[in-house]
């Protein structure tokens, strides 16, 4: 895959229709072309730049300072085990390591298949619920090293519907229907905000 | 930015260090402290770039009532009553801790530094930093340099992240192809994987980075910055004449950098410009006469050389019969002792500068002229007629591009195609070729446009003349040829229709070649004399000063060919010149150069035309000789020798002044300031120049001098005075305006008095008026061909030319031969993008890679003229107001 699919510009249109400049639309758009190709592909992001009038290497600028948008190619499943210091406590480091056992990688490498990625990431908010981890940003609680294998045979086995592949952020999209936006005014064409006008500032 | 005799009427009252100076309003502290003398270090903070507040260095201690802390003076706007202190030792540890970071992950690797011994790291390490490290961690490490550019390496491990390449190149130049890339301790600049920097002013990123991070591949490991000696100049690659500095060791030039001046260039250069350094130093350079013999072009002696050159124009049979082509490449002085030369010794007028591909010369010189900063003053209104200034005049694109995004100017562009400042446009209307002056009389018209024009639309062009109308002022016009396929009449027409809807218009002319406006001021174009006066208005004032004055106008460049041709011309002489690749039609330029008896060639290199030369003598070239350039707006500024000529080539004034001498003529000259002493004595806009060139004038001088002459019809004694001077006369005082004579002075020149010439029989009769512009009726449009396409001829930066092919680095950046389609073309063509077509006319036809742009209108063919195949010039022929082509498919 390279370029946005059709359909996939007419969304971004709609996309970059919710916001005053077409720039502000980027992040929105990266997610889309992840969710398309599992990654940021470099015909993608010149092609996003193109809808939204900045140049390739001003995506590439703001699409790399994420962590979550990734420029290489990844496996279908994102593993993130999280050993930061609760889940630390909680055995998060093992799990880490049995994790590279069962799969046969290093943190930042994919299988072989293209199924599984390992990341080795700091505090993701769950620490009650330690040690965690997140499969494309889905979670999964208290997690035992069975826990684990059993996960991961769910997923080899297709029987974890509930997690879509990776750059799927949600599976229902948002539309807002024309009539139903607020509407978008440009910083510029906007009353100067109350607060503002009320200190005498407003008029600088 | 220094300005400090300029007294603010809203000054602002700050204390620097205890001292109590006066800020502009709104001016940054670190502008007002440097203004008066205090200088703050910094590296991210650039005059001309709008401050980012990202590196510190400029971190001072500042207290605005609530108490001193430290803040960064690039930041931050004088207020009343501020009080700065940029010694506190506060401030010292801040500048010490700051040091300290960026060098905790500097590879220090100075010895072998372009930057070295010149580089604002090591410069303010040694004067603010701490001078030892607490840093004994291992050291970030990159890739040493990754080329970001065919012209830039970047050396990241260098890079201390101050954002004035990334700045420039989005905010300056509008390429925003290199940026920040990744975050936190892993940020570099980069470029986007398979999209190089190559934008057309990469190469100030090189000169205003910090440190070493960037270098240009044409000056990498070449010098130590304390071996250079260094000298202002000023460009010559385009007309635009930006001030450089020349740079050179061991006498051979080493880089160009670029000279902030306020009324040009404001320190930028383009690519061009920048690296035709190399053109110095070219292999191609010719370092003596040659001469042909059976077996070619050989090396001759000098004596030979000249003796040949003169007897040849000594045997022609008439003046008439003689014919000159070029100039441009000269500076004043040479194009002065050229003129002497031709005009004044031999009496022929079949001289011309340009190559019909720039406007007549009663255009440029007699048009109410605009300044570049005229052009681009705050909330004005610019109307662009004429070439993409990207392409031709690179660094009055930056001013333009500059004036529309920050200061508030409208510009509106008619062009036969988009160009490189359309996106930057109000309105941009693109009419059929050879139809460009009915859209033009009707944009300034103030009848509402209800019609279609040439081609395009009522709603476009009523958007264009809407925003041309809005203006409050005078509109400014930035005039020139857009394509070489239509003829210069066409935008004679427009200028005359613009002049006569609003007499108040003034014009800024967008030739592209160096000094072809200096060349075109020393009369270097048939019925022109020396300081822009006509042949007819200047004969009589010129028979008393020089030999001889020709006694009719003679033929531009296109007649000269034509003559030749006709085998009507004995001598030809090129002055630097190339017809064959130059002229726009290459067939007449063809079919003149085998016509002329004789051709005579002086040069820096051989072209494709002066290697069918008889004789060529070598001259010395840029940076090579010193004189006088006079830029598009008639500006003229310095030219400095740096290196000596290559082997015995010697400045074309030497040149013209042996060859002078042959011919039984002493010019008079024995040094170039004898030249400059001549012209600023005799030609009318260019009176008193060599005085106010020795009072020195960085930004260059604007001619006319507002000075008046005053001529003492019974004594012949001429005195130029300052229009409002008082001058003292043995001791009395005596007030002279313009229409009171004075007599002249015994030499002490009272203040502003300027004497001009001592010897009364130099010049009797008063002076002549300066050329005035010649407006034309409006032009028959010529029928449209419904199966053709109009052709447009335009230009690239890189091309063909001998200079872009002698500097090694820019050589292959010239893009190639393509014609440009619309792509809606393509269906009915039977072509397709990256394939190949022929482009057809009743003469020629040339087969080019076919490229689809929809910035091209339809039923337009847009080429790229002096590419490297598919010469354009074989389809344009002069006899036609526009190029008609056909389009096949090629088999
Ligand atoms: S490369 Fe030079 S100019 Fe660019 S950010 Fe780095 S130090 Fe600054
Ligand atoms: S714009 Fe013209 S004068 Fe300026 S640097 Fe470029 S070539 Fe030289
Ligand atoms: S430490 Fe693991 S989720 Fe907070
Ligand atoms: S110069 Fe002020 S922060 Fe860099």
């Amino acid at each position: 895959m390279a370029r946005l699919t059709n359909d996939n510009v007419e969304l971004a249109r709609e996309i970059i229709g919710r916001y005053p400049r077409p720039k502000s639309a980027l992040i929105p758009l990266l997610h889309l072309a992840q969710e398309q190709d599992g990654h940021l592909t470099d015909e993608a992001m010149a092609h996003i730049g193109e809808l939204v009038g900045v140049s390739s290497a001003e995506v590439l600028g703001t699409a790399s300072f994420y962590e979550m948008f990734k420029m290489e190619t990844v496996g279908r499943y994102m593993v993130n085990i999280c050993t930061n210091i609760s889940c630390q406590l909680r055995g998060g480091e093992e799990l880490l390591a049995h994790a590279e056992k069962t799969l046969g990688i290093r943190p930042g490498q994919t299988t072989s298949d293209g199924l599984f990625t390992l990341e080795d990431v700091e505090c993701i908010a769950a620490c009650t619920e330690a040690p965690c981890l997140q499969v494309n940003y889905r979670y999964e609680h208290r997690i035992s090293n069975e826990g684990f294998d059993q996960l991961v045979n769910d997923l080899r086995a297709g029987r974890r519907s509930d997690i879509p592949s990776h750059g799927v952020l949600a599976e229902v999209r948002q539309h807002i229907p024309e009539d139903r936006r607020a509407g978008v005014v440009t910083p510029e064409d906007k009353a100067v905000p109350v607060w503002i006008a009320a200190a005498g500032e407003g008029d600088k | 930015m220094a300005d400090s005799d300029v007294t603010p009427i809203d000054g602002v009252a700050v204390e620097i260090n205890g001292v109590e100076v006066i800020a502009h309003k709104g001016e940054l502290l670190i502008d007002a402290a440097e203004r008066t003398g205090t200088y703050i270090p910094r590296f991210c903070y650039h005059e001309r770039m709008k401050p980012v507040g990202m590196c510190r260095m400029c971190l001072v201690e500042v207290d605005t009532g609530r108490g001193p802390a430290l803040q960064p003076s690039c930041m931050i706007e004088c207020t009343p009553g501020m009080k700065a202190d940029t010694e506190s030792a506060v401030t010292k540890k801040a500048q010490d801790g700051i040091l300290e970071f960026l060098l905790a992950n500097h590879p220090l690797d100075c010895p072998v530094c372009d930057k070295g011994g010149e580089c604002p790291l090591q410069d303010q390490t040694m004067a603010y930093g701490p001078g030892e490290s607490r840093f004994v961690e291992e050291k970030r490490h990159k890739e040493k340099p990754i080329p970001i550019s065919d012209l830039v390496l970047l050396d990241r491990e260098r890079c201390i992240l101050c954002d004035r390449c990334t700045r420039f190149a989005k905010d300056v130049a509008g390429d925003p192809l290199i940026h920040f890339i990744h975050r936190g301790n892993n940020t570099e600049v980069n470029t986007f994987p398979d999209e190089p920097f190559a934008s057309y002013f990469s190469g100030n990123t090189v000169q205003i980075c910090p440190v070493g991070a960037l270098t240009a591949s044409t000056y990498r490991f070449k010098a130590r910055p304390w071996d250079l000696e260094t000298t202002e100049s000023t460009c010559q690659t385009c007309s635009v004449g930006c001030r450089i500095s020349i740079d050179s060791s061991r006498d051979q030039v080493q880089r160009f950098a670029g000279v902030d001046i306020d009324p040009v260039n404001w320190g930028w250069l383009c690519d061009k410009g920048r690296f035709s350094s190399e053109v110095v130093t070219s292999d191609a350079r010719l370092s003596v006469p040659l001469v042909r013999d059976g077996s070619g072009l050989v090396a001759a002696k000098w004596s030979d050389a000249l003796n040949r050159f003169a007897s040849a124009l000594d045997n022609a049979s008439s003046a008439q019969s003689i014919g000159v082509i070029g100039g441009s490449r000269l500076t004043n002085e040479d194009a002065y002792a050229w003129s002497k030369l031709f005009k004044g010794v031999l009496a022929t007028d079949n001289v011309d500068a340009q190559l019909g591909d720039g406007l007549p010369a009663h255009v440029v010189l007699g048009l109410p002229s605009a300044t570049i900063d005229e052009v681009c003053a705050r909330g004005g209104t610019v109307l662009l007629l004429g070439p993409d200034v990207k392409e031709e005049l690179p660094v009055l694109f930056l001013r333009l591009r500059h004036a529309v995004v920050e200061d508030g100017v409208t510009l509106v562009e008619v062009s036969p195609r988009s160009s490189g400042i359309t996106s930057l446009a109000a309105a941009s209307v693109h009419p059929r070729p050879g139809e460009t002056a009915d859209v033009v009389s009707a944009l300034v018209g103030s009848a509402v446009i209800d019609r279609e024009i040439a081609g395009v639309s009522a709603a476009e062009l009523e958007s264009a003349r809407a925003a041309l109308s809005a203006a409050t002022g005078p509109i400014t016009v930035v005039l020139g040829r857009a394509s070489l396929a239509e003829s210069a009449t066409v935008t004679v027409a427009a200028a005359s229709s613009i002049l006569a809807a609003r007499p108040d218009t003034t014009f800024l002319s967008a030739l592209r070649r160096s000094n072809v406006r200096g060349a075109l001021d020393m009369g270097l174009a048939p019925g022109l004399l020396p300081g822009r006066v006509t042949l007819e208005d200047g004969a009589e004032w010129y028979s008393e000063v020089w030999p001889a004055v020709p006694s009719a106008t003679g033929l531009d460049t296109e007649g000269i060919l034509r003559a030749a041709a006709d085998g009507r011309i004995d001598v030809l002489v090129l002055l630097g010149a190339d017809p064959l690749s130059d002229f726009p039609d290459a067939d007449l330029a063809e079919r003149g150069l085998t016509g002329a008896r004789t051709v005579l060639a002086v040069d820096t290199a051989l072209n494709s035309s002066s290697k069918r030369a008889d004789i060529v003598l070598a001259a010395a070239g840029f940076a090579e000789k010193a004189g006088t350039t006079t830029n598009i707006e008639g500006r003229v500024s310095t030219l400095s020798q740096r290196v000596t000529p290559p082997g015995t080539s010697r400045a074309d004034w030497m040149l013209a002044a042996e060859v002078s001498n042959r011919l039984g003529t002493d010019l008079g000259f024995e040094n170039f300031a004898d030249v400059l002493a001549e012209i600023s004595a005799v030609a009318p806009a260019y009176l008193a120049l060599d005085q106010a060139i020795a009072e020195g004038s960085p930004d260059g001088i604007l001619l006319p001098l507002d000075v008046v002459v005053i001529i003492d019809e019974d004594d012949d004694d001429i005195v130029v005075v300052d229009e409002t001077v008082t001058v003292s006369e043995d001791g009395a005082e005596v007030d002279v305006t313009a229409d009171v004579v004075a007599e002249e002075s015994d030499g002490d020149d009272p203040e502003g008095l300027i004497e001009i010439i001592a010897d009364d029989s130099d010049v009797a009769g008063s002076m002549p008026p300066f050329v005035q512009f010649e407006p034309i009726d409006e032009i028959a449009s010529p029928p449209v061909d419904s199966y053709g396409f109009r052709l447009v001829a335009s230009r690239k930066l890189y091309d063909q030319g001998t200079l872009v092919q002698s500097a090694p680095s820019l050589s292959p950046l010239a893009p190639g031969s393509t014609v440009s389609l619309n792509p809606w073309e393509f269906d009915r063509l039977g072509v397709a993008a990256g394939g190949r077509a022929i482009v057809r006319t009743a003469r020629a036809s040339v087969n080019v890679t076919v490229q689809a742009d929809a910035g091209v209108p339809r039923g337009v063919a847009a080429m790229i003229v002096n590419q490297a195949d598919g010469r354009v010039s074989d389809l344009v022929s002069v006899d036609e107001l526009v190029a008609e082509v056909r389009i096949e498919t090629a088999p």
